[in-house]
């Protein structure tokens, strides 16, 4: 009993990890109907960059801070300088793009950072937390704290703020949005930034895990699909559960099921998203989309 | 607008080209070539189902690795000779491919997209895992076909000649197919599906058609690859190979059936130059390519070419319309 | 100098005309409104002023030149667009809408204010104001989207074809709503019709477009009389 709910929790924690870079997928699909492919990648850029700060002797949570602001304002300019031109083409274009973006970080980073793996630092304790009989770990407290908290800021920007429902209003309907004076080429932009934050926030959280490497989040990617699946790709707070699910789920199933190696934890990932298509292509709580004739 | 004599004029000196060229290129070039034709027959395939018909597929690196199977099993441990393995890839595809369209009907863009992305992910696994069929991950090896006896032609100029005729005559049917009243209907379902069906298309059955048509075409790609590779293994066949499909439909040009040649060109060539321009980071350079490229041509190479040709022809007739107009 | 004043028009939609250089104005305080039939350009007057379709000519707005300015920025200068098919934001509340409305208007007076007063001129919105936009009536998404462009403070309402789709007395009310506005808050407003009878009952001035030319203007009153458009038009 006490490994299943250590288990549970050690899945929450990546779980929310995962959640959250399928939330920045989501958010830009929402806004764009682009999928993001280059949104790992990203992340992986932030948290070599957070590496690079640390090398240099930031103390964490100043390396922590400035990653983050350098992130959003990063992903403001690729929106603004990358994106920007191909707006108006067709959304395979853009994909393409995207898809341009990601083999250039990809690329780049193994050469100025090379593919040797780096142990990364975790802000939390090394000794486990003790709640009862049960030990957890303290990054996955920690990592789930912190997701939380970024996930609930974000909510109550969106949900309370004038900003956030000037972005909300471009995301759904960008003409109505301009008659409102809504400069909607920048709300993309920054909706580009808060997904690159986001993602900022699950590699620093995710590479204490993995180590650092140029594809770290490549594994990651394909769950955050698999999560933004079953939660459904127009729901931001159901691709946040997609994740959690998704994350006890692999946890379990590793854990419980003897011939699930590594590799063949990936084909979970897999089986959930071709599972949840063919029974419910809008996810638990997407949005079915209507038709109009 | 040029006439069809030019335009089948310009089609016979690019053949007779096409022709003399084994005779003046190393072998390896030729077994570039033959790849870019090898990859063409499959852009093809991948474009009459994502660029005609709207339906988004990452998956047929899955549908190439079958046709390259087949055809290797078929060689390798039944010494099928090679000839026969083609259209026998051909067929299996075709049927897996139309019953992998019937579910599909279920699902839309971003979904079917992801099914498809699911299913590519986990063909190289797949392919390790039955190892006494495949090989496992060592894959099979093959021998490179000869010419026929009586032609004096290396085996690399003969499989330039093999797959440049195949590509002809899958171009030929793909464009009769969809200049007639198939191909209206395969592009009224990607239009509007709805107003198709109202006007008594048989959705269903034409989209799981399409996917089977698509999946032969690549299938065919694929079992020409291990002829022309003389190899196949499980890793060449990841999610990667689909992606670069895609984005060979989207330089050459969606719905396009020329522009097919242009993003095989594209996909073949562009890596290497990258590569040569540099060592260290050489897919960063094919990045930039990329987008540099969707930013000066977002509707791919035929879209490009056929905005200046309309360009072209307005400004050719202007004078003439500004005369009637004063006339009038 | 009237408050919009425009002056040899063209507009087209990629490699189509549609608009063969239209002049029109709209006096300060007054009701002007553009007829035709379908396909005749009304729409794409009203997206042309407002930035949303490529143009040539003149568009002046209180004297200075808003010709080729992107929509935001005009919008940003008081014009309220209540564009075609009401464009309300379905997935958002009736609130919601009537705050992302407020978005451009510059700073100084309060945005509770300006609520109430769209719910005094609209009081079945205030019944649904936590509803979803989407959930509301025809009739009541137009008036959501008339209120909404309320909300800037405009000096001029663009009104395009507001009783589409919508039953005559539902359409009778909404008009009746706006010659309110447009006496109470000096709002000038340019509707543009299919329905020629209601709209000539309306407004002061009105032209008359065809294929993207105007073929008639003058007085609303003139136009009521004249032989043509009360043939064509009004059916009688």
């Amino acid at each position: 009993m006490d490994i299943l709910v250590q288990q549970i929790v050690s899945g929450l924690a990546t779980g929310g990890i995962y959640g959250s870079v399928a939330l920045a997928l989501v958010m830009i699909y929402e806004a764009t109907d682009i999928v993001n492919f280059a949104q790992g990648q990203m992340a992986v850029v932030s948290t070599y960059l957070a590496w690079s700060l640390l090398n240099a002797g930031m103390p964490y949570w100043a390396a922590f801070a400035a990653t983050l602001l350098i992130s959003f304002v990063g992903g403001v300019l690729l929106e603004r300088t990358v994106i920007r031109p191909v707006e108006g083409a067709p959304v395979l274009t853009q994909v393409i793009v995207c898809i341009g973006l990601l083999v250039i970080f990809n690329s780049a980073l193994g050469w100025i950072y090379s593919y040797v793996q780096k142990p990364f630092p975790s802000p939390f304790p090394e000794r486990p937390l003790k709640v009862g009989n049960i030990y957890f770990g303290a990054h996955d407290i920690g990592a789930l704290g912190i997701t939380i908290l970024v996930l609930i800021a974000l909510y109550a920007f969106f949900r309370f703020t004038t900003l956030g429902l000037a972005m909300r209003a471009a995301a759904q309907n960008p003409v109505s949005s301009r008659l409102c004076g809504i400069r909607v080429g920048w709300m993309l932009a920054i909706g580009w930034g808060l997904a690159s934050l986001i993602g900022a926030v699950a590699g620093l959280m995710v590479a204490p895990i993995v180590t650092l490497d140029p594809n770290m989040m490549a594994g990651i990617l394909i769950y955050a699909f698999a999560s933004a699946t079953l939660g459904g790709f127009t729901s931001p707070g159901g691709a946040v559960l997609g994740g959690l699910i998704v994350g006890v789920v692999e946890n379990l199933v590793g854990t419980y099921v003897r011939f699930i190696g590594t590799e063949l934890k990936l084909t979970v990932a897999l089986a959930v998203i071709l599972i949840v298509l063919l029974v419910r292509p809008s996810g638990l709580f997407g949005r079915a989309a209507v038709h109009r004739v | 607008m040029p006439t069809r004599g030019l335009r089948a004029a310009l089609m016979l000196i690019v053949l007779a080209a096409a022709a003399t060229l084994p005779f003046v290129l190393s072998n390896f070039r030729l077994f570039q070539c033959a790849q870019v034709f090898i990859y063409a027959i499959a852009l093809l395939g991948v474009n009459i189902l994502i660029g005609f018909n709207g339906q988004f597929s990452l998956g047929h690196s899955a549908f190439y690795a079958l046709g390259a199977y087949t055809s290797a099993i078929m060689i390798d441990r039944w010494s099928v000779p090679y000839g026969w393995t083609i259209p026998a890839a051909g067929v299996l595809c075709l049927v897996a491919g139309f019953l992998f369209g019937i579910p599909a009907l279920r699902l839309e863009g971003l979904y079917l997209a992801l099914a498809t992305f699911a299913l590519a992910l986990a063909v190289p696994q797949i392919l390790k895992y039955f190892e006494h069929w495949t090989g496992g991950s060592q894959g099979i090896v093959l021998s490179k076909p000869e010419a026929p006896a009586g032609l004096k032609l290396s085996a690399d100029q003969w499989l330039y000649f093999l797959t440049l005729v195949v590509l002809l005559v899958l171009f030929l049917l793909a464009r009769n197919l969809l200049a007639g009243r198939t191909g209206r209907a395969i592009v009224a379902i990607r239009d509007n599906p709805i107003a198709a069906q109202a006007m008594g298309v048989n959705t269903a059955l034409y989209k799981s058609l399409t996917f089977g048509v698509s999946a032969a075409y690549t299938g065919i790609a694929g079992a020409l690859s291990a002829l022309v590779i003389a190899f196949v293994a499980p890793d060449a066949f990841d999610v990667f190979l689909s992606i670069t499909f895609v984005t060979g439909i989207v330089i050459g040009g969606l719905a396009s059936i020329s522009g097919a040649i242009f993003g095989a060109l594209f996909i073949q060539f562009v890596p290497n130059w990258a590569q040569d321009i540099s060592k260290a980071a050489p897919w960063a350079i094919y990045g930039v390519f990329l987008i540099g490229f969707m930013y000066v041509m977002p509707y791919g190479i035929v879209g490009a070419m056929r905005l200046a040709a309309r360009r072209f022809w307005r400004r050719a007739a202007e004078p003439s319309a500004a005369a009637a107009r004063s006339r009038g | 100098m009237a408050l919009l004043e425009v002056k040899d028009l063209e507009a087209q939609y990629g490699w189509t005309k549609v608009l063969h250089g239209i002049s029109f104005d709209v006096e300060e305080g007054g009701i002007t409104t553009i007829l035709g039939a379908n396909g005749a350009g009304k729409t794409t007057t009203l997206r042309a002023v407002c930035g949303m379709v490529k143009t040539r000519g003149e568009v002046r707005f209180d004297g200075r030149s808003i010709t080729g300015r992107a929509t935001e920025d005009v919008v940003r200068r008081g014009i309220a667009h209540v564009p075609e098919g009401r464009g309300t934001f379905v997935s958002l509340t009736v609130e919601e809408n009537l705050r992302l409305g407020a978005y451009a208007r510059g700073r100084g007076g309060s945005l509770a204010e300006d609520l109430e007063k769209a719910y005094r001129y609209f009081p079945v919105l205030a019944e649904r104001r936590a509803q979803l936009a989407g959930t509301l009536s025809g009739g009541e998404q137009q008036m959501l989207a008339v209120a909404r462009g309320l909300m800037l403070r405009p000096r001029l309402l663009l009104l395009d074809e507001p009783s589409l789709g919508l039953a005559p007395l539902v359409v009778r009310e909404i008009f009746r709503i706006v010659r309110t506005i447009n006496q109470e808050q000096r709002v000038s407003v340019l509707l543009v019709e299919q329905n020629a009878a209601i709209a000539l009952r309306l407004a002061d001035r009105a032209y008359l477009m065809e294929t993207g030319r105007v073929v008639m203007s003058g007085s609303a009153a003139d136009l009521r009389e004249h032989d043509t458009v009360r043939r064509a038009y009004l059916g009688y």
